[in-house]
């Protein structure tokens, strides 16, 4: 068979990411690149000019609302990028704040930095009609574009996936990265629902990112388990830089326990301060870090202080790169009480970075990690217990971190990326045998 | 001339309940769990396997002999919780076709790190069986037949036993059969059985595999496999664990029918016969001498102790469990002796084991943890509080009890924190 073309439909890419699923599209099609197949990848860029100097980019074409972007380190990958604000984890209220304040910065700007920005895109336009548009320019970019299917990743590209299988009859897979219900929980959005539903609805193969959202999309979605696959993401080694640890210059007489991720109610920041005071009542010197930013930090600050451990609680906002590689290393603990994780890549990188990890039990990686600590994210005395025990019982510190980096090896993207291509392949022949 | 001399491990551990760092109440004990363990055990398998054996002891009339080997803290488990399966032991006794073996009472590890331990124990179980079974055990098995030229030493210097019983395993035989009784390295009167682990573990492991050649297994085929050692052996041990009858090897697999129809296919052939340990070293003088300079088990493939010891985590419970052998016996306290010991039954650190834990194998079957971390920071958690127990009378024990009472507070937190603050 001819190498496999797929036209990838994605909305965030490092460095403009907020969350995994720029990790996770990074290191899939990074692997897939590797393998051979071709990919058309079309992002939604927000340039946000803070974060578009360090990149490889090509200088892009102004004049059309959509640029051709080269990555050096991928040989098969071309990527486009649509001018839009989308945002994956958004709320509505969040994407309006982004659009104002990049107006802002337009009328504030004399540099051509923003130039990149069509003039005739809408910015009043809601985060719904800004899908449908992102949809309307991935099929004009379709148009002038070979491909044997089209992989969608997560609720607000299914739109466009949809558009662009149908323009040229080609199969349609959805990835499913999260869903409504993990970000909402049970106060979805009906919209967005309807448009996963859709989504999954036309898919012809759905890839849940773990069993734990497979039977999301089975159960809440109706989604026929036959069409349903399984691909878990990997994690992208840091490589040789693990044996310099000793010489980062990090002093600390104080524990690290570490939350790195979105604030947000998915992600049970509250679950985390609730143990961190039950911890406190027994252990001193420890301070515990909330690494992210997100719609609860000012809840969770706020929760801190009325729980009386504000002094012992570090808010650092948001991370990126050289910092998360700093904070993973002065960490001792990582702690993920999701409420609901469809996968959770942030373990994977604590365990690369050799910080043992506790994982809440409501989470696609407890499936794939039998070295590290579980519990229900609920199960707060649970946690702290926990918690308690890996800063108290250096040896238990010792056994997760070095089972647990050994195990994390064993993740990687090759893997799921050759899952993908399977997938893809049996699409492929089912289309095929369909036809004749 | 092949005697078959069939032993059994009696034994069921005792599981912690759910204790965590916050826990202060000093009941360790999942009784719920142990209590319903044990009845589902008795019934599945003690009670029918001891009536069967009764049968067929009285049906032979002296000809069935057998061995087994229950651990205290088992027979602790059946006095509460199953008093029937008692009476069923005790008439098995009676026969005179049944021997007791001795081992230590808790199922522990106390050859490794303590000998006075060890030597306590071993001398409370053989006390034990004497009174409840009416015979003082002459033969002696450790904790998964854990085994070194050290131990049969040591347990010859004990002047109380004749034998002792471990794993015939190739790399201390070498290209000698299991099938003779042999002498330890260093001993002068001991005698050594060993066990024959291939026909045993057809029995014990593979009876009701149907991915092995030889399934099903009858009593027909194992006898004629037996009756093979006549020529090149003198014994054929056949030691398991006793679960292995309605417990591991379900009653639909057929192996209480096995095991019914097993002795009289044995007795056919003329110069078989059925022996007890005591009779097997009564019988036969050793061939050879066996050296052991490292220790060995019966465990997994290897053969060793990293079921046990295998990783930080286990060696750390188990050295920090003996490291408080002085404080605990100074209390004099026999409720915190007796915790102290149970926190000794192997099973605990059997659970810590991250070997194979992956593959989600045997170890896990037996496991009521989740994980072996789980496990570690329950006993971790338990042995911290036993050892906070230590340290109280000491305080009552002081003149002016309000202020050193307040020290003594304040010492322990300091201990705390010191522990937290290793690296």
């Amino acid at each position: 068979m001819d190498r496999i073309k797929v036209f990838m439909l994605g909305w965030e890419f490092p460095p403009f990411i907020s969350g995994g699923l720029g990790t996770a599209c990074y290191g899939l099609t990074k692997a897939m690149d590797q393998l051979g197949i071709y990919v058309t990848f079309v992002l939604p860029k927000m340039v946000d000019s803070k974060y578009s100097t360090h990149v490889n980019l090509l200088t892009p074409d102004s004049r059309t609302p959509t640029s051709t972007v080269k990555f050096r380190e991928f040989k098969n990958v071309i990527f486009h990028t649509i001018n839009s604000p989308l945002q994956p984890y958004s709320t509505a209220e969040v994407y309006q704040q982004r659009i104002e304040e990049n107006l802002r910065q337009k009328y504030t700007s004399h540099t051509n930095v923003t130039s990149e920005y069509s003039g005739s895109l809408d910015y009043n336009s809601d985060m719904y009609t800004e899908v449908h548009r992102y949809a309307e320019v991935a099929v004009e970019l379709a148009e002038h574009e070979h491909y044997d299917l089209v992989h969608a990743h997560d609720w607000m590209t299914y739109p466009a996936g949809i558009a662009v299988s149908a323009i040229k009859e080609r199969p349609l897979i959805v990835h499913v990265h999260s869903t409504e219900f993990d970000r909402s929980g049970e106060h979805v959005n009906q919209m967005i629902y309807d448009i996963e539903r859709e989504g999954m609805e036309r898919a012809d193969k759905v890839i849940a990112v773990s069993h734990y959202t497979r039977n999301i999309i089975i159960s809440r979605y109706g989604i026929s388990g036959e069409k349903v696959e399984v691909v878990y993401n990997g994690v992208e080694r840091n490589g040789n830089d693990n044996w310099i640890l000793a010489e980062t210059g990090i002093e600390k007489d104080e524990k690290i326990v570490l939350f790195l991720g979105r604030i947000t109610m998915q992600k049970g920041p509250e679950y985390f301060l609730h143990a961190a005071k039950k911890v406190l009542d027994v252990v001193d010197n420890v301070k515990f870090v909330m690494a992210g930013s997100g719609d609860l930090i000012h809840r969770a600050v706020e929760m801190a202080a009325e729980l009386g451990i504000g002094q012992k609680v570090l808010f650092t906002g948001f991370l990126r790169g050289e910092d998360v590689r700093k904070i993973y290393k002065m960490a001792d603990l990582y702690v993920m009480p999701s409420v609901s994780e469809p996968f959770g890549i942030a373990p994977l990188e604590a365990l690369d970075n050799d910080v043992p990890v506790i994982i809440s039990k409501q989470s696609g990686v407890s499936e794939v990690l039998m070295h590290a600590l579980k519990v229900d994210f609920w199960d707060v005395n649970e946690i702290a217990n926990k918690i308690v025990a890996v800063l108290k019982y250096p040896p238990l510190q010792m056994t997760l971190r070095n089972h647990g980096n050994f195990e994390v090896r064993k993740l990687r993207w090759k893997d799921s990326a050759q899952r993908c291509a399977q997938i893809y392949g049996e699409t492929l022949m089912q289309l095929n045998k369909c036809i004749s | 001339m092949a005697s078959i001399c069939f032993y059994f491990q009696v034994h069921q551990p005792l599981r912690l309940r759910h204790y965590t760092v916050f826990d202060k109440n000093s009941h360790y004990f999942d009784d719920y769990k142990n209590s319903s363990i044990c009845r589902k055990v008795a019934n599945k398998c003690y009670l029918p396997s001891n009536r069967l054996l009764l049968d067929i002891i009285r049906r032979f009339e002296g000809r069935f002999r057998i061995a087994y080997s229950i651990t205290g803290v088992l027979l602790e488990q059946l006095h509460s919780f199953s008093p029937e399966v008692m009476s069923t032991f005790d008439a098995l006794a009676e026969t005179g076709c049944v021997e007791f073996l001795a081992e230590t009472y808790y199922h522990s590890l106390s050859f490794l790190y303590s000998r006075d331990e060890f030597i306590e124990q071993v001398n409370k179980h053989s006390e034990t069986i004497e009174y409840l079974f009416g015979q003082r055990p002459r033969v002696f098995r450790n904790t998964e037949l854990i085994y070194n030229n050290d131990l049969a030493a040591l347990v010859e210097s004990m002047g109380k036993f004749d034998a002792i019983i471990s794993e015939g395993a190739n790399h201390i035989l070498g290209l000698r059969s299991p099938n003779f009784v042999y002498r330890p390295k260093h001993c002068e009167k001991l005698k050594l059985l060993l066990k024959n682990y291939s026909l045993s573990d057809d029995i014990a492991f593979r009876f009701s595999n149907r991915n092995w050649p030889e399934w099903p297994l009858t009593a027909d085929k194992f006898a004629r496999w037996v009756s093979d050692v006549n020529g090149n052996g003198n014994v054929v041990n056949l030691f398991m664990d006793y679960e292995t009858f309605g417990e591991h090897q379900w009653e639909d697999t057929g192996i209480f029918d096995f095991m019914r129809h097993l002795p009289e296919k044995i007795l056919r052939h003329p110069d078989n016969d059925f022996k007890t340990p005591s009779e097997i070293v009564r019988t036969y003088d050793p061939v050879d001498t066996v050296d052991v300079p490292h220790l060995i088990s019966w465990a997994d493939t290897e053969r060793d102790l990293s079921a046990w010891l295998g990783n930080a985590m286990q060696s750390n419970a188990i050295h920090e469990l003996y490291r408080l052998e002085k404080k605990i016996k100074n209390t004099s306290d026999e409720k915190i002796i007796s915790d102290w010991r149970k926190l000794q039954v192997s099973d605990h650190f059997y659970y810590m084991c991250t070997k194979y834990f992956a593959d989600g194998d045997v170890h896990k079957y037996f496991n009521p943890y989740d994980s072996p971390y789980d496990s570690y920071i329950n006993f971790m958690n338990v042995l911290n509080n036993l050892q906070s127990r230590c340290a109280k009378p000491a305080l009552l024990n002081t003149k002016s009890m309000t202020n050193n009472a307040l020290r003594g507070e304040n010492y322990l937190t300091e201990q705390a924190t010191e522990s937290i603050c290793q690296p």
